[in-house]
């Protein structure tokens, strides 16, 4: 109920100050987060694969030093991670919105955020483990 | 109850008008644990500074004047018990609210949510059949019983507008348009079925479509108002609605 003026910068920050949240705030703060972060993904991936465009050797030594370098598995973790805990939440939104569950919203999370974590966790032990 | 008193550390938001710069003053004051947080800074204001400017009327949450953010966190500060929000030799972090103009120190300007309250004409009282039933979701009685002469009894709302659910709104604080969560409950207390003015407010941009199921309205309700199930039951029935092709 206040302006833009009136807000200063608050506008854009206060939505992912996790002080005095509760579990509802907390997930809305984490969905936005991997939303953005799928975003940011999506770019870095049709950027990269512009790189198709320019023939197979430029596609292949790309590809070699992907598979060389530890930072790709790292973010492909993030995107599986994101991915999931984006997903799975937004499921529960979805399911509230057709006022299903609304007074379980937050064991809905806690359920789903499990979830999203035994994902992530086989995941990561497909990915790195020995 | 033992009569032993608390120290307790009062950290307050100072700002004399809203282009003023902000600054924190501390008070540290003796307080029994039963009391409410209201009473403390009734008493920093009696015997510290009497320049502290807060707001208060009934002293037992249902005129909901006193709402302010304690150690972060909507609250009405009548019903706030210290002993739930510090402990001895600890400390309470007083703010105003947020997404409302500032008046000064504690206080905030709620006009805009009242205005918004008397858009949607929220009414003064109820009939009895529409009040909440706790349970799975707000629900109403399922059997009111009738006066004598056939007619409804009445009550008032729960909602006292005190605004601490549009404070904790995260969308509230990024779209200034937001009907927010006080006005959408009292839209649906009203039924959009009976007031299609209200369909359409409920139904648009700033409506039921703008919020982003934080839920912190619900968490910070002193009232048993549960805007957030009545925004997701709004949304069902505008869906409902729509599926039906109903007019
Ligand atoms: C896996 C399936 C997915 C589901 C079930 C899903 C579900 C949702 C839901 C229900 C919302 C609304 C949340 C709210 O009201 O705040 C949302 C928001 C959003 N989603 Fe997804 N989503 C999925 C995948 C993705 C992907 C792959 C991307 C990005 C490429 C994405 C980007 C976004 C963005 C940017 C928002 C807006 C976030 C905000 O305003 O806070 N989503 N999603
Ligand atoms: S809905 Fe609850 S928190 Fe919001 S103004 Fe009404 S009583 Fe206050």
């Amino acid at each position: 109920m206040l302006s833009r003026e009136q807000q200063g910068l608050n506008w854009l920050l206060q939505w992912f100050d996790p002080r005095g949240r509760s579990i509802g705030g907390l997930a809305f703060i984490l969905n936005r987060i991997t939303a953005l972060g799928l975003v940011l993904y999506l770019y870095l991936h049709l950027y990269y694969l512009r790189q198709l465009t320019m023939g197979p050797q430029v596609w292949n030594a790309f590809i070699d030093s992907a598979e060389n370098s530890p930072w790709i598995g790292i973010g492909e973790l993030f995107v599986i991670a994101g991915g999931l805990i984006h997903g799975l939440n937004g499921l529960r939104i979805a399911l509230n919105s057709f006022n299903i569950a609304v007074p379980y919203q937050k064991q809905l999370f806690y359920g789903l955020f499990t979830l999203a974590l035994i994902g992530i966790a086989f995941f990561a032990v497909h990915m790195f483990g020995a | 109850m033992s009569d032993e008193k608390w120290t307790v550390t009062f950290i307050i938001h100072r700002q004399k008008g809203p282009d003023s710069q902000p600054h924190f003053d501390e008070f540290t004051i003796e307080i029994h644990p039963e009391e409410f947080v209201l009473d403390g800074v009734e008493y920093i204001w009696a015997y510290k500074d009497r320049s502290l400017v807060f707001r208060h009327a009934c002293h037992h949450t249902t005129c909901g004047a006193c709402g302010m953010r304690v150690n972060g966190v909507e609250k009405l500060a009548c019903m706030t018990k210290i002993a739930d929000v510090t402990q001895d030799g600890g400390k309470i972090k007083l703010e105003p609210l947020r997404n409302f103009p500032i008046v000064g120190d504690l206080v905030v300007d709620l006009g805009p949510l009242y205005r918004k309250m008397h858009e949607v004409h929220a009414p003064e009282v109820i009939p009895l059949c529409a009040s909440p039933w706790e349970g799975e979701g707000i629900k109403p009685p399922q059997e009111t019983p009738k006066r004598e002469d056939g007619e409804e009894y009445i009550r008032l709302p729960d909602c006292i507008e005190c605004g601490l659910c549009v404070s904790a709104c995260p969308t509230a604080a990024s779209d200034a348009e937001y009907l927010g969560p006080a006005v959408l409950a009292a839209i649906h207390i009203q039924g959009i079925d009976e007031n299609p003015d209200l369909l359409a407010l409920a139904d648009s941009r700033e409506g039921v479509w703008r919020c982003h199921s934080a839920y912190e309205c619900s968490a910070v309700c002193p009232s048993n108002v549960d805007p957030a199930w009545r925004i997701m039951d709004l949304r069902k029935q505008i869906i409902a609605r729509r599926l039906k092709f109903k007019k």
